[in-house]
């Protein structure tokens, strides 16, 4: 077979199937059990760390983690 | 020991631009070789003086690195006055001929400085934003310091030096010819040295990161970052005619050129119009409105989606060419298909606001965020209904698409750059509020009113020619020339410039405003009591 016929039918068949099972997988897995409250965490990095890098070690005290919304954003105003 | 590399590589840079400002074969790559040997030059005598001079190791790690990005934030408005200014008055032009000088004749035309415009705002005002905005989020969420050192001063000045060379060269007239990708061979060559750089400092940060998690921000600044490389290395794949002169030949030929120019075209509007300012949104808007994304799931999905079904869109650029019918199906499909991700992705942006939409009423500079991710939401409606192919039928080569661009890159580029610039000066240069809100104000609604009568006059003028090309009379002889349907536009040419004229006022007011924020407005409580070095 020619090489645009070989591609051709690789795309329609093999890439396709595996570029949409990464797809639906990433969905599932973005509403796996226990995500909710990992990504509570993530959606709040931008209020971590506004003036200065975190520290090399034991940066568990400088960045408040969860918490309560208001006082994260009200000190990230600051 | 360093050092000498770096003046071994500028003396060779340099003698080499000299002996290709003697033997250019073009006027345009002439005055660059000029330009490059005066640069390389000046930095060799620089890195001269510097070089055997004690090294005075500070310990940086502990701050941001912030100077490169102030400057990237002057440059963005500089560039974005520049652009508009362009950009306004081709729209004279085009509403008035007389204004193609004679005695400019070849250098100051419509055709040089159309490329000039789209290169301005697109790469040298969206790009500085891009790049300054990506810096500044990345340390931010990655609670580290950006990496690589210097390398980021490089990107900065470097992608500069790609803007004035692309710039100088079109007016001079070297120029490609592909839509959006219009510098030669040796300005791409640059590039891709630039941005291969601005990779490293990107990834490299986000690789120190102290946040177990890379942000959603990142995520869509790096798709940006990884697929422009791609889309730029395969667009402009040329062979130079020679190494003393601007022209080249590209590799590709015939529809698989036009196909490759479109992908490239369209992704150029997908990655480095949406994904990274998208990036932009989920990051100023959660902070300018204090509270986190409406949703972190949606904002996933939303990423996989866009990334997945943009660079498949481009075929719909050319309905009704030699490009075969299922390949622009396939484009208008996935266009359609578009709409999805891109309306979750502005859902998520609005909902951010919600519980706190008083602030619209307070606060200018997220009702300017706010409205930018409106205007995507329109743009991305309006996007994938032009590609349908009996839509396009009637739109394709008339202004209705250069209206949907600008509606596009003014309303949703344009007012979250503007957002994000309001945010970011106060916060880079440690002041307590910006000079003045009700001059954001001003700005606001100038530049609001300013895109509707652009948009508005070019859906005028795009349905009205479009229907005018194929009026036919009872015989089926066509009824207009093309010249009626040019002089039948005028008065809404005249709009749109006058629109543009409101959009370059409002981009005035700003720079004003911001000028002032660092002269005038109180510095912050915190900055004077704690002893931030400056850097």
């Amino acid at each position: 077979m020619e090489e645009y016929t070989i591609l051709r039918q690789f795309a329609d068949s093999w890439m396709l199937l595996v570029l949409f099972v990464f797809f639906v997988g990433i969905v599932i897995w973005v509403f796996r059990p226990g995500a909710s409250k990992e990504y509570k965490d993530t959606a709040n990095i931008p209020f971590r760390h506004e003036d200065a890098p975190a520290p090399l070690k034991g940066d568990e005290t400088a960045a408040p983690r969860g918490g309560d919304k208001s006082a994260t954003s009200k000190e990230a105003r600051q | 020991m360093s050092n000498y590399i770096k003046l071994i590589v500028l003396g060779l840079i340099a003698i080499f631009a000299a002996i290709g400002t003697n033997y250019a074969r073009d006027l345009a790559y002439q005055v660059h070789a000029i330009l490059v040997m005066l640069i390389a030059g000046g930095l060799f005598i620089w890195t001269l003086r510097n070089t055997d001079e004690p090294d005075i190791l500070v310990d940086r790690s502990a701050e941001y690195m912030d100077d490169v990005i102030r400057y990237g934030v002057i440059a963005t408005a500089f560039w974005g006055v520049v652009g508009f200014l362009a950009g306004t008055f081709i729209a004279f032009q085009l509403a008035f001929p007389v204004l193609n000088f004679e005695w400019a004749q070849g250098y100051l035309n419509f055709g040089r400085l159309r490329p000039l415009h789209t290169s301005a705002v697109i790469f040298a005002f969206g790009g500085n934003a891009l790049i300054a905005t990506s810096f500044y989020v990345v340390q931010r969420t990655s609670a580290a310091r950006l990496w690589g050192g210097n390398l980021a001063w490089f990107v900065f000045w470097g992608y500069q030096l790609f803007i004035v060379l692309a710039a100088t060269g079109y007016v001079l007239g070297g120029t490609q010819s592909k839509e959006y990708a219009e510098p030669e061979w040796y300005v791409d060559l640059w590039l891709t040295i630039v941005w291969v750089a601005y990779l490293a400092v990107f990834l490299g940060t986000i690789v120190r990161r102290k946040e177990p998690h890379i942000y959603v921000a990142n995520w869509f600044y790096l798709a940006f970052i990884v697929t422009v490389a791609m889309l730029h290395l395969v667009n402009n794949m040329t062979i130079p005619v020679s190494v003393w002169g601007s022209k080249s030949v590209i590799v590709w030929s015939g529809v698989q050129d036009a196909m490759i120019q479109w992908w490239y075209g369209h992704n150029a509007v997908g990655f480095f119009l949406t994904a990274g300012f998208l990036g932009m949104m989920y990051y100023f808007i959660p902070k300018q409105a204090e509270r986190p994304v409406f949703s972190y799931k949606l904002s996933i999905i939303h990423f996989w989606a866009l990334i997945f079904l943009y660079i498949w869109a481009g075929p719909h650029h050319l309905h009704y060419t030699a490009l075969p019918d299922w390949a622009s199906t396939l484009g208008m499909v996935f266009s359609i298909i578009l709409w999805m991700p891109s309306w979750g992705g502005m859902i998520n942006g609005l909902m951010t606001l919600s519980g706190a939409w008083d602030k619209l009423r307070t606060d200018p500079v997220i009702r300017m965020m706010v409205i930018s991710v409106g205007f995507y939401g329109m743009s991305t409606f309006e996007g994938p209904m032009m590609s349908i192919r009996a839509v396009n039928s009637l739109s394709h080569y008339t202004d209705w698409t250069i209206g949907h661009v600008h509606s596009g890159a003014l309303g949703w580029n344009g007012m979250i750059t503007f957002g994000a610039l309001y945010f970011l000066v106060p916060v880079l240069w440690k002041r307590e509020r910006l000079y003045s809100l009700q001059m954001v104000s001003w700005h606001f609604w100038l530049a609001t009113i300013g895109i509707v009568l652009y948009a508005a006059s070019m859906w005028v003028t795009g349905i009205m020619e479009g229907l005018m090309w194929r009026e036919v009379d009872a015989n089926g002889f066509l009824v207009n020339s093309f010249a009626d349907t040019v002089a039948a536009k005028f008065p809404m040419y005249v709009v749109r410039a006058l629109g543009g004229v409101m959009f370059v006022a409002g981009a005035v007011i700003m720079c004003y405003n911001l000028w002032m924020t660092v002269r005038k407005a109180p510095a912050k409580e915190a900055s004077l009591t704690v002893a931030v070095p400056a850097e």
